[in-house]
């Protein structure tokens, strides 16, 4: 009895929270939960850390990899060739959402019950932002670049050479190409297979819609640097300027002009294999992070709207403890950014 | 926390947030920058892109967690009992860095051996001219 006595009495002295421990005091003067939340966030990063390692073991393990600048650098609106400007947009999104959550924290340190729900409101309209933008660039790769799990059509070669195409030109080392598909398999054999089937059934709107525009207007559904000779092909088979494999890759045929090859016509082929997993995997655990992360905000902020959390009188520990979760999604973040985008 | 007011502490915020953004806009603007998209022509090697990237990073990680996350203000053992144990991952990215370095080597080893020809012994040298003397 005494000892519960005791309880509430450091319960109203301190808001630090050690009410929540059985013991006399707090171990390193933290609450259970932010404590918990901490080893949780530590566990956490392993979990991304084991993800990027990989990344960065498998990258050095191929002797090219796709250009980053290169594969993520189209921009809402129709615009390409714009080297890390939407990633740089996202980075700031969750940057700045960072902020508003700190400034939730200190509302709720000195419980400001309006302030709390107003920067938590406006943390959660970073987070929504961001994973739109996340679903944007998805989309992008997948439906336009036609970039999966397990085709990387992101390729670099490791020679220079001359296309065949006239149009293409030459090239030097390192050069960044991207297969694109023939246009006519959206109209054509898609339809038959059951994944053609699938797509066209459940999709959204706006893909049904896309692909008859494409009738009329042809121009508009055609991905960005296709040439001409590219828009002739329909169907697999061994072209003059190109090959275009079963599922309907371009892959342009170049001449080799340096190296031990030099002389030789060969043709780009895929990138990578594990680019599109990594990528996809990776980017995605992150954005369930940020989409999780906002469920959490908006269930504290509701929280925090109806007066929970002001009764427990502990200086509003819950938007501490959803801060902390918030901030190490900004900091994974960080490093995503840094392996997939920067370097 | 305890040690500001509040006016104190939304200074403190605003001027961290304010740094953050500019590493970032840094770093964007550092990889534009070596890789030629600025000044036409101009990359910087690898490594040093690599270099400063990675130490930008990790100051972006120490402003997040220590002002943000208010890693400042924790006891020295609970800070250690989180930080501590991400130390091991510096040995894991030297192991699997080495390793992925070690396949691609061993990869182009393979390509390499499976590219050599044997020179034809039947037409030249002393075995060459045994196994001429004998066809005759």
């Amino acid at each position: 009895m005494a000892e519960t006595l005791e309880h509430a009495d450091t319960h109203h002295d301190h808001h630090e929270g050690e009410a929540s421990w059985d013991g006399a005091s707090a171990p390193f003067k933290a609450s259970y939960g932010k404590l918990m939340m901490w080893y949780f966030l530590l566990s956490d990063a392993f979990t991304f850390a084991g993800f990027l390692i990989a990344y960065g073991a498998l990258r050095i393990a191929m002797p090219s990899w796709p250009i980053a600048d290169k594969v993520f650098s189209s921009f809402p609106g129709g615009f390409h060739e714009k080297p890390l400007y939407f990633v740089t947009l996202m980075t700031f999104i969750l940057l700045f959402s960072s902020y508003t959550m700190v400034r939730a924290v200190q509302d709720g340190h000195r419980e400001y019950k309006k302030g709390i729900a107003i920067w938590m409101l406006l943390t959660i309209i970073g987070g929504a932002a961001f994973l739109g933008c996340q679903a944007w660039e998805w989309n992008t790769l997948i439906a336009k670049e036609h970039m999966t799990i397990t085709t990387n059509p992101f390729g670099t070669t490791t020679t220079s050479g001359q296309y065949l195409d006239p149009e293409l030109g030459n090239f030097e080392e390192g050069h960044s190409y991207l297969l694109h598909k023939i246009v006519a398999d959206d109209h054509g054999d898609g339809h038959g297979d059951a994944h053609g089937h699938d797509d066209h059934g459940h999709d959204d709107h706006g893909h049904g819609h896309d692909d008859h525009a494409a009738h009329g207007d042809d121009h508009a559904h055609h991905p960005h640097g296709m040439t001409k000779a590219d828009l002739s092909y329909t169907e697999p088979g061994d072209y003059k300027y190109a090959f275009v494999d079963k599922k309907g890759y371009i892959h342009h045929k170049y001449k080799v002009t340096s190296g031990e090859d030099a002389g030789l016509v060969t043709q780009e082929s895929f990138g990578p294999k594990a680019f599109g997993a990594l990528f996809f995997f990776i980017t995605g655990f992150h954005g369930f992070h940020v989409l999780s992360g906002v469920a959490f905000l908006i269930i504290i902020m509701v929280n925090v709207m109806s007066g929970l959390y002001e009764k427990r009188r502990n200086g509003y520990e819950m938007v501490e403890k959803i801060g902390l979760y918030w901030h190490f999604v900004d900091l994974v973040w960080v490093f995503v950014f840094l392996v997939f985008y920067l370097i | 926390m305890g040690h500001m007011t509040h006016e104190q502490s939304v200074k403190s915020a605003t001027k961290w947030i304010i740094v953050l953004a500019v590493i970032t806009i840094s770093e964007v603007l550092f990889a534009l920058l070596g890789k030629g998209y600025i000044i036409e022509g101009l990359h910087f090697p690898v490594w040093i892109m690599a270099l400063v990237m990675i130490v930008m990073s990790i100051v972006k990680a120490y402003l997040i967690v220590y002002e943000f996350m208010h890693m400042k203000y924790e006891v020295p053992g609970m800070v250690k009992s989180v930080l501590l144990p991400t130390l091991l991952l510096v040995w894991a990215v030297i192991a699997f860095f080495w390793e992925g370095a070690d396949w691609n080597k061993r990869r182009t080893l393979i390509d390499n051996k499976n590219k050599e020809t044997i020179e034809d012994t039947r037409s030249t040298g002393q075995t060459g001219e045994l196994i001429k003397k004998l066809e005759q």
